[in-house]
C-alpha cells in the first residue's frame, strides 16, 4: 500500500467513525432541503425554478461543516507533524485529504440529489443537469476549502474565520452550478457546465500546493 | 532500517519564536551508534530544538546537516525523511483501534516489519482491538513508540520518551535505544532523567 493510498483510507475511516463529518454533512444537506420548501409554500413553479440554486447553496454550506477539522485534528494530536516527515510531500498529503473530503460528503452529496430534488418539484430535464453540476463542482468546494482549513489549522475555534475565507471563495462554483441546472431547465447551452468544469480543475489542481504551503506555515509558526 | 545515515552534526544552530531567541549556538556531532542527551530546565526550548533537528523548523541562525552515503543533506524536508519522531503528543487517533493506529503507520512508511511483532515488542498485542479512546497515558505512549519503530528511521528524536511511562516501560525504552544504537542509529533524547543508556550529554541554558 502506498503512503498517499494510506493516508486516503485512514481520512476516510475516520469521517465515517463517531465525530467524522460524512453522515452529518448528508443529514445537514437534507435538512436544509426540507425546510425551504416548507419556508417557501407550495408553490410548485416558484420550488422547481429554485431548486438548482438552493441545492448548491445547501451543498456548499454541508461541505463547509467537516472542513475545518480536516486539517485541525491531525494538528492537535501530533499526526501532522509525523505527515510532515512521512515519506509524501505535503502537497500529496493535501490531494489525499482532499480526494477524502469529496469522496465522503461531496460524492454522497450528489448521490442523495435526486431524492431532495423531489421535494422541490424539479422538472425531469433538469435532474441530470443537477446531478451533473453536483459531480463536477463539488470537488472544488472540497479544494478551496482545504486551503481555509490549512491556514486556520491552529486557530481554536476556527470554524468561522473558515467559512468566511472559504464562502466568497467559492461564489463561482454556487453560480455556475446552480446555472446549470436553470438553464436546462430552459434548454439552454451547456457554457455554465463549461466555467463550473474549469472552476473545478483550476481549484483542484492548486489547491494542493497552495494548503500545503499554508500547513509548512502553520508547523514552523 | 536505511541504514546510510552516518553522522548528524549541528553548528552554531539558534531558534527564535515570536521575536524571541529560544536558544543560540548549539553544537554537536554525533556518529553511527551514538546517543545525545539534551537537558535542560523546563521552558528551555528542548522541543524547538528538536523541531529545528527534524526541520519542521527553521533555525534562525546556524546548519544541521546529515551525512548520508557520503553526501551531507541541509534542506530540512530531505533531513524529515530520515527522521524517526517520538514527540510530546502522540499522534494516536482515539476513533481507530490500536491495530488500525499501527497499520496505518506501517503502511504509511513502507514497514517491513509484521505490526503484529512490533505491538508484541511494546507490549500492546493483547490491546489490538480497543480503540485508541480507552487507552491509558502510558499506554498511547507505547502506541506511539510502534509507530517509531515500524518507521525505521536511522535518526530518531525523542522528546521525553520516559514521560508517562511504568517502570517496564522505562526499561524497554533504554533497550530499543541501546538496539537501535547498536545497529548504528543515531538517537537525540531531551529529557529530564537519565534514560539508563550511554550517552552524550548537551546542557541547554537560557539564552
Amino acid at each position: 500500500m502506498s503512503p498517499a493510498y494510506a493516508l486516503l483510507k485512514r481520512d476516510m475511516t475516520l469521517a465515517f467513525r463517531a465525530g467524522g463529518g460524512a453522515m452529518l454533512a448528508v443529514a445537514f444537506f437534507g435538512t436544509i432541503a426540507a425546510l425551504v420548501p416548507l419556508g417557501v409554500g407550495a408553490d410548485l413553479a416558484l420550488l422547481g425554478r429554485i431548486a438548482g440554486g438552493v441545492l448548491w447553496v445547501a451543498a456548499a454550506l454541508s461541505a463547509l461543516l467537516s472542513l475545518d477539522r480536516l486539517f485541525q485534528a491531525d494538528f492537535e494530536d501530533g499526526s501532522l507533524d509525523l505527515l510532515a516527515l512521512a515519506p509524501l510531500s505535503l502537497e500529496s498529503a493535501a490531494a489525499m485529504k482532499i480526494c477524502a473530503h469529496w469522496l465522503t460528503t461531496g460524492l454522497p452529496l450528489t448521490l442523495v440529489s435526486p431524492l431532495l430534488a423531489l421535494i422541490f418539484n424539479l422538472p425531469a430535464e433538469g435532474y441530470l443537469a443537477l446531478i451533473g453540476a453536483l459531480a463536477i463542482g463539488t470537488p472544488s468546494l472540497s479544494a478551496v476549502g482545504a486551503i481555509g482549513a490549512a491556514l486556520t489549522l491552529s486557530v481554536r475555534r476556527g470554524g468561522l474565520i473558515l467559512a468566511l475565507i472559504v464562502l466568497p471563495l467559492i461564489t463561482p462554483a454556487v453560480i455556475f452550478g446552480a446555472g446549470a441546472v436553470l438553464t436546462s431547465l430552459e434548454g439552454g447551452g451547456s457554457a455554465a457546465f463549461l466555467f463550473l468544469a474549469a472552476f473545478a480543475l483550476g481549484t483542484v489542481l492548486l489547491a494542493p500546493f497552495a494548503a500545503a504551503a499554508a500547513v509548512r506555515l502553520n508547523l514552523a509558526g | 532500517m536505511n541504514n546510510a545515515l552516518d553522522r548528524v552534526e549541528a553548528t552554531g544552530l539558534a531558534c527564535e519564536r515570536g521575536g524571541r531567541l529560544i536558544f543560540r549556538d548549539l553544537n554537536f556531532v554525533l556518529t553511527r551508534g551514538e546517543a545525545l542527551s539534551l537537558e535542560g530546565a523546563n521552558g528551555a526550548g528542548k522541543t524547538s530544538a528538536l523541531r529545528v533537528f527534524a526541520g519542521l523548523l527553521s533555525p534562525s541562525a546556524g546548519a544541521m546537516s546529515l551525512r548520508v552515503a557520503a553526501t551531507e543533506i541541509t534542506d530540512g524536508e530531505e533531513r524529515g525523511r530520515f527522521v524517526g519522531w517520538f514527540g510530546h503528543l502522540d499522534g494516536v487517533k482515539n476513533q481507530m483501534t490500536v491495530m488500525e493506529n499501527a497499520s496505518f503507520a506501517a503502511a504509511l512508511y513502507g514497514a517491513r516489519d509484521e505490526v503484529a511483532t512490533v505491538l508484541d515488542r511494546v507490549g500492546l498485542s493483547r490491546m489490538r482491538d480497543l480503540p485508541g479512546q480507552y487507552l491509558s497515558a502510558g499506554q498511547r505512549r507505547r502506541l506511539a513508540l510502534a509507530r517509531l519503530l515500524l518507521s525505521e528511521r536511522p535518526l530518531w528524536l525523542l522528546d521525553e520518551p520516559l514521560a508517562a511511562l511504568d517502570s517496564v516501560g522505562k526499561a524497554l525504552i533504554a533497550e530499543l535505544i541501546s538496539a537501535h544504537c547498536a545497529k548504528g542509529g543515531i538517537v537525540i533524547a531531551a529529557t529530564h532523567d537519565p534514560l539508563g543508556v550511554a550517552a552524550q550529554r548537551l546542557a541547554m541554558g537560557a539564552a
